[in-house]
């Protein structure tokens, strides 16, 4: 299973990559990277049936990652919206504070 | 091991976890693409749990559907986004150059995956309450790692805080 499995982890990659191409909305590009972090995780968890426990290991670490990163992104985001009322990142084309 | 169950079950999971992210791909509203997600997580939760990572599919919906995604519509709705905001306007050059760009992504993943021998005679066996070597290999040979995690928390909540503040901090100028 762990080859099936690692096919599904590339699909879910790919519907991440082609979210974060096409949605404009902020927050579910966010969601998006969240995906493919989580389809990265399938496949360290499939691989470690193969390579002993370290692969999990790296899934508790990937986890941490993406939890300090969906804290920081989001307050971003928040910060963003203040400035120019809308998450939409085709009318947000400027970085100056 | 893999029963005639054990493949449909994980069949059954994986299209799960693919339809619903196709699914939260293609949501205009916010909320409703956070609760597909939410979906995907789980059926992940349950691939880890059927790969022999009990631990993480219980983590898996304690972090991830639990905290990281609450956080995600609790943003969502202090935002108060309705679908008045999803202003996308679709167009079909940009969604079929990102369905190429990602398809042949997949394409080429799926060779990988493919072209790669995987001595499937060689797993390891499955043990249900396994927590034990993963707290040796977390605290032992990760131990600088771990510590760096805890450190990396830490300044993403100081972060977190600074950037969400109003006032000054945050860089309030613009009407």
């Amino acid at each position: 299973m762990i080859r099936e499995a690692m096919f599904v982890s590339a699909l879910l990659f790919s519907i991440g990559v082609l979210g974060v191409l096409t949605r404009r909305n902020a927050l579910i590009l966010f969601m998006c990277v969240e995906l493919m972090l989580n389809a990265v995780n399938l496949s360290f968890v499939a691989l470690s049936r193969l390579h002993g426990v370290s692969g999990q290991v790296f899934v508790l670490f990937v986890m941490t990652v993406a939890a300090a990163e969906a804290a920081v992104g989001l307050a971003i985001v928040i910060s963003v919206f203040r400035h120019y009322r809308t998450v939409d990142l085709g009318r947000i084309r400027q970085l100056r504070g | 091991m893999m029963g005639l169950s054990y493949t449909i079950l994980f069949w059954l999971f994986s299209a799960l976890a693919v339809g619903a992210a196709l699914a939260m791909v293609t949501r205009r509203n916010a909320v409703t693409a956070a609760l597909w997600l939410v979906n995907v997580m789980f059926a992940l939760a349950a691939l880890y749990v059927m790969l022999g990572a009990h631990f993480l599919g219980a983590t898996q919906v304690l972090v991830y559907a639990g905290a990281i995604m609450v956080v995600f519509v609790f943003v969502v709705m202090l935002l108060n986004l309705g679908d008045t905001d999803a202003t996308e306007r679709g167009s079909t050059k940009i969604a079929v150059a990102a369905s190429a760009i990602s398809g042949a992504l997949a394409a080429e993943l799926s060779y990988v995956v493919r072209a790669q021998s995987l001595p499937t005679n060689a797993l390891q066996p499955i043990d249900a309450d396994a927590l034990a070597p993963i707290a040796n290999a977390l605290f032992t040979e990760n131990l600088v790692a771990f510590e760096v995690t805890s450190l990396l928390l830490l300044v993403a909540v100081v972060g977190a805080v600074v950037l969400a503040k109003r006032g000054k901090a945050a860089g309030e100028v613009r009407p």
